[in-house]
């Protein structure tokens, strides 16, 4: 692990701070749909048209993977989101956070055909807001910010140190 | 440890906990988003005191008595309620089967096989058209929900006179699915030998057997239950709560619809190639009613004609009055107009394919529309129109508030209610799903009425209405629709029968219990 960063400060600086507004977008996700009681990820699936289609349908249907599901969702949200703002394990973040939204994206695909309106007002087409996040998070997780600014910089420290 | 510790400078402290207050500013701004949505939401629901979403528990007598049942008539609608009752023919099972699997929407399947075993057997069989009779006896041996038919054992008989049936030992109840002229007279004599009546709507064919049936059963011990099975619709049942509490203010005007737009629902039914006089008992059809020679037309779409039915009276504006009824508890009005005629269909048939009826209730200060059209799909639900409010009632019930309220005006004018959006919504089934996304509240509109949702599951409202009769027979108890429910229904679809027939306005005299 590269503890010195070719990077310059203002570099470091701004992806650190794109490190947490991602995360802090993340985390309001999540906490929304904890707060809500009535929230439930049914209807997203069973809406969707894109290539998991069926494994969606079949998880919808299902109350106790329906249950799994939302709590995953719900969890997995908050604990990138955590990740991410506090610099904490923040490659294992971003990478969950890469498969969360490339997991929407396939479920919602922009595609010619498709229509989303009915759930954002977005107009896209093949680029949409979750490949992007996907491509983002890939940017944090090759710059690993979190090592000089974050939870991280005191984990790895502390890891080399037993290491030497 | 300690010398762990020592290695950190002031500088990593700082570096390490440098995002930790965004934390803080992300719960400061939580906060106060809670909080102005909090302030914006009115909930009038919670205003007036509404808990929309409290399911009461099903009828249940807790007792596993098996019931025997008859079934008399195992046509069309005959069939369903033989499915509805857990006895699904095997290919129509198959069908279901192959269908869900090429389309998972199609959930048919999953929710018959998920349907509560009512505890009956079907013990008897009636039909005088011998492919019903047989297709009949095959669902009958079905008790196990299979997909094939060689395997099955038929147990039950098949009688060619309903009036065997009824007498035999081993019917307890007996369900009649027959074309309309036939109901009162079977539900009589069923009643009459003590066996338990589910009959299906419009309860009878003429204004008279509507009153000889009542006296019947009224003299009898039997449970009846009319097939209304809009008794069962969640929707309609909070419809009554929130209607008893007001909500609407002064209702005037109730408004209900029927429209259809193809042939099967103009009656025009297929007629079945093996169907001749020697495998249909057509002097057993017409024996209630007026001579006619043998007619495949008349035996397969009989609500074409006076002589079995009373076309849109009879098969729809009950089904529409019942709802209503249910709901604000009508009963039979003052008066009644109707008119109407065969304006699309020209094929034959008496009873008329465009019809409309007007019901006055002058001691409930309101009037009750029904208009129908067998010629045009354009969507009319029922809509009651009170001075406050609005009340779309379907599977889904949505109130909105009236611009000229005086129960809301308050709310009206602070801009917390608006006239054109729904201030009150229950959708059952709703509470156990996403609550706010619109595609949610498409997806379920979208679904027809043939379910309900008990505790948040879908099911089929003829079977929860039939498990309703089974219930009573085991308590000794009076189901919702009984016979004072279905009188009511009898004598209202009847007095615009007998408007439009005879080209005059209907009285009914409440005291001499008499259509004048």
């Amino acid at each position: 692990m590269a503890t010195k960063s070719n990077f310059n400060p203002k570099q470091l600086s701004f992806l650190a701070v794109l490190r947490v507004l991602m995360g802090w977008y993340f985390l309001y996700e999540g906490i929304v749909k904890f707060l809500d009681p009535n929230w439930s990820s049914y209807a997203y699936l069973m809406n969707s048209h894109g290539l998991l289609k069926n494994v969606w349908l079949a998880l919808a249907e299902n109350a106790s993977l329906l249950k799994a599901v939302d709590f995953l969702n719900t969890w997995g949200l908050i604990a990138i989101g955590l990740g991410l703002i506090l610099g904490c394990l923040s490659k294992v973040a971003s990478l969950s956070g890469v498969i969360l939204v490339l997991l929407y994206y396939v479920s919602y695909p922009p595609t010619v055909a498709s229509q989303n309106f009915h759930l954002t007002s977005d107009h896209v087409l093949w680029v949409d807001k979750n490949l992007i996040f996907a491509v983002v998070l890939m940017v944090l997780y090759f710059v690993p910010t979190s090592q000089f600014i974050g939870f991280d910089r005191l984990l790895f420290k502390h890891k080399n140190s037993i290491n030497g | 440890m300690d010398n762990n510790q020592k290695k950190y400078n002031r500088r990593d402290i700082i570096k390490t906990l440098a995002t930790v207050p965004v934390l803080g500013a992300f719960a400061y701004g939580l906060s106060e988003k809670l909080q102005y949505r909090e302030e914006q939401t009115y909930r009038i629901a919670d205003d007036l005191g509404l808990n929309l979403y409290d399911d009461p528990d099903p009828v249940s007598s807790g007792s596993d008595r098996v019931i025997r049942i008859g079934i008399i008539g195992s046509g069309i609608r005959g069939r369903q309620l033989l499915e509805a009752a857990g006895f699904a023919h095997p290919d129509v099972l198959k069908d279901w089967a192959s269908s869900a699997e090429r389309n998972s929407d199609d959930t048919r399947f999953q929710d018959y096989l998920s349907q509560d075993d009512l505890q009956i057997e079907i013990t008897a069989v009636c039909d005088i058209f011998d492919i019903h009779a047989d297709y009949a006896l095959l669902a009958s041996a079905n008790a196990k929900k299979g997909i094939a038919k060689d395997s099955l054992n038929i147990k039950a008989k098949r009688y060619q006179n309903y009036r065997d049936l009824i007498n035999a030992s081993d019917v307890d109840a007996v369900i009649i699915a027959t074309p309309d002229h036939w109901h009162a007279q079977m539900a009589m004599d069923a009643a009459k030998a003590g066996k338990h009546i589910y009959v299906e709507k419009g309860l009878t064919r003429t204004v008279e057997e509507a009153y000889a049936l009542r006296n019947v059963i009224k003299q009898s011990n039997v449970v009846l239950q009319l097939g209304h099975q809009g008794r069962q619709t969640a929707s309609f049942r909070k419809a009554k709560q929130l209607i008893d509490k007001n909500i609407l203010g002064k209702i005037s005007l109730i408004e209900v619809c029927t429209n259809r737009n193809d042939p099967n629902g103009a009656w025009v039914y297929p007629i079945h190639p093996d169907a001749n006089p020697q495998t249909v008992d057509w002097k057993q059809f017409i024996e209630p009613t007026n001579a006619h020679p043998f007619s495949l037309e008349r035996f397969f779409r009989w609500r074409c004609w006076w002589d079995y039915g009373t076309g849109l009276g009879g098969d729809l504006l009950t089904h529409e009055y019942d709802a209503i009824n249910q709901v604000l508890g009508l009963g039979i009005p003052h008066s009644a107009v109707a008119s109407g005629g065969v304006y699309f269909f020209k094929d034959g048939r008496e009873v008329p394919d465009v019809y409309h009826a007007v019901f006055e209730y002058p001691e409930r200060d309101l009037t009750f529309m029904y208009s129908a059209s067998l010629a045009n799909d354009n969507y009319r639900g029922k809509v009651i129109m009170g001075h406050d409010a609005t009340m779309r009632m379907e599977n889904r019930l949505e109130i909105f508030p009236d611009r000229g309220s005086t129960q809301y005006r308050k709310q009206l004018e602070a801009g917390l209610i608006r006239p054109e959006e729904a201030m009150i919504t229950y959708e059952p089934g709703r509470n156990t799903v996403d609550a706010y996304t619109s595609a949610t509240e498409k997806y379920f509109a979208s679904r027809g009425l043939l379910y309900t949702h008990v505790k948040g599951k879908r099911v089929n409202t003829a079977h929860l209405h039939i498990k309703e009769w089974l219930e009573c027979i085991r308590m000794n108890r009076q189901p919702s629709c009984n016979i004072d429910q279905a009188f009511e229904e009898a004598i209202t679809a009847h007095m615009a029968t007998i408007a439009y027939r005879e080209d005059r306005k209907v009285f009914w005299d409440a005291e001499k219990e008499q259509v004048i």
